[in-house]
């Protein structure tokens, strides 16, 4: 019974508001997103702080639904198994998922998130840009493709990512967003 | 024509598109699970509105949230409004919501329908 209290030491230490383990769905998202405002409106949290959050849970919690992989592998998962998390610490909000990934697309994600940290405000705002005007509708999952510059955007920071190996065939992507608190303007870049 | 009326819900927003009436808004939520689906009958509308629109159309945008899926769509929708003569955009905003003004100023740059900033 110990990883009862293990689990539950990571997630105080961690500040750790919200974990989600499980399948990813539309309705779920609903619920997090629903379970998270309420938690932020409790503490009365800046409006704009608030928003810049839900932005990017929804564009995390989106990009788990649509691309997620089956993990396959024996020591692992049999299943869809994504994780989202929320840390809330003084002076920001750590939002952070995790989830399969097929191992082809790990260069592609990695160039993409490369690119992105690579950029500075204007330079998002023109990649964004760039993308919206010449992406001939949505890609066949109903993506837009700028879930990952919106959330570069909406949090003003760098976007933190990993991959760790699970097997021949996949692989464990983190993602993880800092939003700042308490500024709500955009003197904190 | 038909009028559309759909109630907004948690991931979707309320839409009125009502010619006789004047009236053409979206507002509250944009995130659906699939855009490109919920948007079509709107972009449908617009087709046929657009074959002989009023005089003038007053498009208001009033948005509290939408994803990037959304985003792509709501380019859609204004970029079938550049065709329709006499159409100007309202594109309101919360007063201290500056992505919100900064997603219209973007939006005002793709196209060339001219776009009047309201705060509420």
């Amino acid at each position: 019974m110990k990883y009862i209290y293990e689990l539950h030491k990571t997630m105080v230490t961690r500040n750790l508001i919200l974990v989600y383990e499980g399948e990813f769905t539309q309705e779920i998202t609903k619920s997090v997103l629903a379970m998270a405002e309420r938690n932020m409106d409790a503490i009365g949290e800046d409006s704009s702080v608030k928003r810049k959050v839900f932005n990017v849970m929804v564009e995390c919690l989106q990009n788990i639904v649509k691309h997620s992989d089956e993990a396959e592998d024996n020591n692992y998962a049999n299943r869809n198994a994504a994780v989202f998390m929320i840390g809330k610490q003084e002076d920001k909000y750590i939002i952070t998922s995790g989830n399969p990934v097929s191992n082809d697309k790990v260069a592609i994600l990695q160039g993409k998130l490369e690119y992105i940290n690579s950029l500075d405000k204007e330079g998002l705002k023109d990649y964004y840009k760039d993308i919206i005007k010449n992406n001939k509708g949505l890609s066949p999952k109903g993506g837009a493709g700028l879930g990952f510059v919106d959330m570069a955007r909406k949090s003003g920071q760098k976007l933190q990512f990993d991959f760790e190996p699970i097997n021949d065939n996949i692989s464990f992507f983190s993602l993880k967003t800092i939003i700042k608190r308490s500024t709500g303007k955009e003197d904190n870049e | 024509m038909e009028v559309i009326n759909l109630e907004g819900t948690e991931d979707t927003p309320k839409i009125i598109l009502d010619r006789n009436n004047g009236i053409f808004e979206i507002s509250g939520r944009s995130l659906p699970e699939d855009s490109a689906e919920f948007y079509q009958p709107i972009l449908d509308w617009l087709d046929e509105y657009s074959k002989s629109p009023n005089q003038e159309t007053e498009f208001i945008f009033k948005l509290e949230y939408f994803n990037t899926a959304s985003s792509k769509l709501i380019l859609d929708i204004l970029s079938k409004l550049e065709t329709i003569e006499g159409t100007k955009i309202a594109w309101y905003f919360h007063e201290d919501d500056e992505d919100m003004e900064e997603a219209g100023t973007e939006f005002s740059e793709l196209v060339e329908v001219p776009f009047e900033f309201k705060t509420y």
